[in-house]
């Protein structure tokens, strides 16, 4: 409890800031006259941390509100470990593992099992990890639990589910170049990455229709031990018998092989203009962007307080300057992104009509450049920092968001104080910080300028501004198997 | 395993109920409700999990009320509520309205000369524009150096979440506060709607109108909905859009907006509904002393055409460069309906989890989609709307393949009754899903304020579940008969039409992109 009453003494001598003291009754003729109270003392449960002798770390998050439970494990290994030939891999794995059911139940009797119940057990998966989870009422948590648990040590793969599932990612991948935004937010991410990075690549017809039921139970036997677990548990239950509960379940699984780091290089694209060119659009999808940063890096305080004050909110420069004043965007914004354990994207974004393409890319030119001339000033940087400490809050105004900041510390092995650090981090940023980041980090002539749009009512047409690079999104052509697999007609 | 099961449902059946009513009672002591003298509802919930609170402001006004030739006013207007007022956002309000009057002026002396039918004087349009930008300039020096003042309080005093939404038959507004904000909150939100001032009104209308291109011109789900919208409804102001089309965007003005404020947002037509770590006997006074200086004004008039009975099918195809689409609509009547839990209950057992029988039917079983789900309130649900089936064919399906297998799925539910099973999964998972409803302040604020926006009540919100405990397999067959019938339905579908000229490769389609 110590941190968490650090955390908010912080909060409320920054809040002492604001008071200001003013007659109740009074006519108020201004919003600063309003009286601010101080905020009272807040101590939001943390969820008791169990490690197993086998390695699995287990999270027990009490919260009597509603008469529910729910869980998630989060294993280690998600598709940044697939082999490219094999990419869209843990798409497959993360769906079919809960579709395919157990060695004794199909997927479609959990599905009937489950839904009687009106509970869930779902899977998935991401980049760095794959997840198992349910949730139920309390009073079915044993019924539920006891999938969860067959799921996860037991599931089968059946074959017919992953016809399903393989003809479900062909169905994305043949509408992948429907929608503008999904097409500038994949291109962005090749050029910050790399086209086959495995931070940016995107599965395709083939690579999917190379996975085989053998691939999927190679993968689980590969990641899914309990040294690789971390299971969080939050609702309505009595942490003692939880713990007894979950020890008795999991305590005799024997630990599995240690898995190794990865090491994932990064191979930006050049600095230049580079061109999707979409047809039958009438609104242009520019992003810039560049390698951001790991929220490792000691200068994630000062660029937070720098993203909030010039591409975050109704408060930051882009929105003022291009949506506000210029009327040239609904969607615009940008900071230098970051990510737990590898370099985030630097991004600056705007969606604008097809005619005012190359003015609203000149516009954050602009900005960018009004960044020396005419540095963040001390309003900006308050209301910036004003704005991450006094919502600060809400990032554990739950019991369940509490449980995830510390599920995602511990996947991670970030200090389990992290927040408490953070919140110290940005109090300290100062003006000179703030400048001194944006000069590190973004700096025009390093960014590529990637537009998804319709060329033919550009204002400026792309030959004037030397070679712009056009971007070949054509989806190769499926492998002559998959066309019979997807269905007849084609 | 069956009897086993049945017997677990029905243990399940009696916790949940027990769960429900649980929470009803407890909602009953924290929930407090007051008109106020001017009549504006207001809702506090007391629910001290962390010391915060959201709020929603519900205005019972949405795109259907927009005036014949301003779609998309209603929208418009809840974007100028973030503009800030007559001390928020300006340098001098004095002289800020004498120059805002000047744009309202010389825009309808533009427009006028703009909108001539014939004998237009182009110099004249030109000096007119010119004049109508003059003002627009010297009413922005009062401003700019204050852009976006409303939302900067906000998010510097803490504000999370600061957003509205507009549709078809609400306006809402909501953030959430620190609850040692809950006055200055209450200050912010009355005077947003005491002293709303219409300033930068024609830039954000270019912002409108960019959000527009975004949702609806450059999307091809926004566009077949748009086109399937429109077709569905002759008459009622369901068959226009939200975002507005774009002629009416570019000519309504300040003033038309000033009007559609006006007209509806007043306290009779609005329900403020505040959650979180307060105490009703506190917050009461302090809500109350601020949003009691909105003067009183009657309910507006609301009433709408009624849509004529639909009796020919209707069809739109878009023929485009993106993969096919289907979505099908029958009309059903208004939310008041008394077989309007009949609807969610068929909504629930068609499209809810992989045991729905849409997703058994065309994912699983026959393989020719990669989703499908039915569903009703479209496009809203305060008046006469529809209940609409939307599939995502697979690779190498057609639209056409899609219509069929719904409609088998149609014919059984008006032919062979639900199964006690599926009833009862329907009646549960109501119940679950309420009581998951109930474990966030922004959710719980947008619940309740709705329900007492709707029902005058807010306890509507549990009522329901009581009222889908009752819905019974002939009711299901009944209106499913009633509804799902051929002359009743509008389709809606995009062909793949060939991709964008050359250098694409085949997909599954058999041609670009």
């Amino acid at each position: 409890m110590k941190r968490t009453h650090l955390v908010f003494a912080a909060i409320l001598v920054f809040l002492s800031c604001f008071s200001v003291s003013v007659q109740l009754g009074a006519q108020v003729t201004s919003w600063k006259q309003i009286p601010i109270p101080k905020l009272p003392e807040f101590n939001p449960p943390q969820p008791k941390r169990i490690e197993l002798p086998n390695g699995m770390v287990i999270f027990l998050q009490e919260d009597h509100e509603l008469p529910t439970i729910d869980g998630t494990a989060r294993i280690l290994g998600g598709e940044r470990r697939v082999p490219a030939e094999k990419a869209g891999l843990t798409d497959i794995y993360g769906e079919v593992w809960r579709t395919g059911g157990t060695k004794t139940q199909t997927g479609d009797q959990l599905d009937d099992f489950l839904e009687q119940r009106a509970a869930k057990v779902e899977t998935g998966a991401m980049g760095d990890s794959t997840t198992i989870g349910w949730s139920c009422l309390k009073d079915d948590f044993g019924d539920v639990f006891h999938v969860f648990e067959d799921l996860l040590r037991n599931p089968e793969f059946r074959a017919d589910k992953i016809q399903i599932a393989q003809k479900g990612v062909y169905d994305s991948i043949s509408r992948r170049n429907d929608d503008p935004s999904q097409i500038a937010g994949r291109e962005a991410a090749k050029l910050v990455y790399g086209a086959s990075s495995p931070y940016a690549r995107v599965p395709e017809y083939a690579t999917i229709a190379s996975i085989t039921r053998q691939d999927l139970l190679d993968w689980h036997s590969t990641y899914v031990h309990p040294n690789n677990i971390i299971l969080g548990v939050v609702g309505d239950f009595d942490s003692a018998k939880m713990e007894a509960q979950l020890r008795e379940a999991f305590a005799s699984w024997p630990k599995g092989p240690a898995t190794k780091e990865t090491d994932i290089k990064i191979h930006p694209a050049k600095p230049a203009y580079y061109l999707v060119d979409k047809t039958d659009v009438n609104q242009s999808n520019v992003q810039m962007v560049a390698t951001g940063i790991t929220r490792r890096n000691p200068d994630y305080f000062a660029i937070s307080v720098f993203n909030e004050a010039f591409g975050g909110g109704f408060s930051s420069r882009l929105f003022s300057d291009i949506r506000t004043t210029k009327g040239l965007a609904y969607a615009v914004g940008g900071g230098v992104g970051s990510a737990w354990d590898h370099e985030g994207m630097l991004r600056m974004m705007v969606s604008t009509k097809s005619a005012t393409t190359f003015e609203s890319i000149q516009a954050i030119d602009e900005e960018i450049a009004g960044l020396a001339k005419n540095p963040l000033n001390d309003d900006e940087i308050n209301r910036a920092k004003d704005s991450i400490l006094n919502s600060f809050v809400f990032r554990l105004d739950s019991p369940e968001k509490v449980l995830q900041e510390q599920m995602a510390y511990e996947f991670y092995h970030y200090p389990p104080d992290f927040l408490e650090k953070f919140q110290e981090g940005i109090g300290k940023v100062t003006k000179e910080d703030v400048a001194r980041v944006a000069a590190k980090y973004l700096h025009r002539d390093q960014l590529a300028v990637l537009v998804v749009g319709n060329a033919k009512d550009f204002d400026k047409t792309p030959v004037s501004l030397g070679t712009v690079h056009k971007i070949d999104i054509a989806i190769p052509v499926p492998p002559p198997g998959v066309v019979a697999a997807a269905g007849p007609g084609q | 395993m069956k009897f086993r099961s049945t017997l677990t449902i029905a243990v399940c059946f009696v916790l949940c109920s027990l769960a429900f009513s649980q929470d009803l009672a407890s909602f009953e002591k924290r929930t407090t409700v007051k008109k106020l003298s001017n009549g504006l509802a207001v809702i506090i919930c007391e629910r001290p999990e962390a010391p915060v609170f959201s709020f929603f402001t519900h205005v019972d006004a949405g795109s259907v009320q927009d005036p014949m030739g301003r779609t998309g006013l209603a929208h418009m207007f809840e974007h100028m509520a973030f503009k800030g007022t007559d001390t928020i956002g300006t340098r001098d309000y004095a002289d800020e309205k004498v120059a805002l009057t000047k744009v309202e002026e010389t825009y309808a002396a533009y427009l006028a000369e703009r909108d001539k039918p014939e004998g237009r004087d182009k110099n004249k349009l030109q000096q007119l524009e010119q004049a109508w930008k003059d003002a627009l300039a010297a009413a922005d020096k009062f401003s700019a150096p204050y852009n976006n003042e409303f939302g900067k309080i906000v998010e510097g005093e803490g504000g999370e979440g600061l957003n509205a939404f507009t549709n078809y038959d609400e306006t809402g507004y909501h953030y959430s506060f620190p609850i040692n904000r809950l006055e200055l909150w209450a200050y912010l939100e009355s005077e947003r709607f005491l002293h709303p001032v219409m300033r930068q009104f024609y830039k954000e209308r270019n912002v409108v109108i960019e959000e527009r291109r975004m949702r609806t011109d450059s999307s091809p789900f926004g566009r077949l909905l748009e086109q399937f919208t429109e077709e569905a409804f002759a008459a009622h102001p369901y068959h226009r859009p939200t975002i507005g089309w774009i002629s009416d965007l570019n000519s309504f003005s300040a003033t038309d907006a000033q009007h559609f404020f006006d007209k509806y947002y007043v306290p009779s037509n609005m329900v403020i509904t505040v959650v979180g770590d307060l105490k009703a006997s506190e917050a009461m006074p302090v809500i109350e002393k601020y949003f009691a200086r909105i003067p009183a004004q009657p309910k507006p008039d609301e009433t709408t055409t009624t849509e004529p009975p639909q009796d020919a099918e209707r069809r739109v195809v878009l023929r485009d460069q993106s993969q096919p689409l289907y979505i099908e609509g029958y009309h059903r009547p208004d939310y008041r309906s008394p077989d309007d839990q009949v609807y969610d209950a068929i909504a629930d057992l068609m499209s809810t989890g992989r045991t729905s029988r849409l997703y058994r039917a065309l994912v699983r079983d026959k393989q020719i989609a990669s989703d499908s789900e039915g569903f009703t309130g479209y496009p809203g649900n305060k008046y006469p709307h529809l209940f609409a089936f939307v599939a995502v064919p697979s690779p190498g399906h057609k639209p056409e393949e899609m219509a069929d297998a719904i409609h088998v799925e149609i014919e059984k539910l008006k032919n062979q009754d639900v199964t006690d099973e599926e009833l009862r999964m329907i009646k549960t998972r109501a119940k679950a899903n309420l009581i998951r409803s109930l474990g966030s302040n922004e959710g719980l604020a947008f619940a309740l304020g709705l329900n007492q926006a709707r029902y005058d009540d807010w306890r509507e919100l549990f009522r329901s579940v009581d009222r889908i405990e009752k819905v019974t397999k002939a009711d299901i067959r009944r209106v499913a008969k009633q509804t799902f019938v051929p002359d009743n339905r509008t389709v809606g579908i995009i062909e793949f039409a060939g991709g964008p000229p050359p250098s694409a490769a085949a997909p599954p389609q058999g041609g670009g992109q």
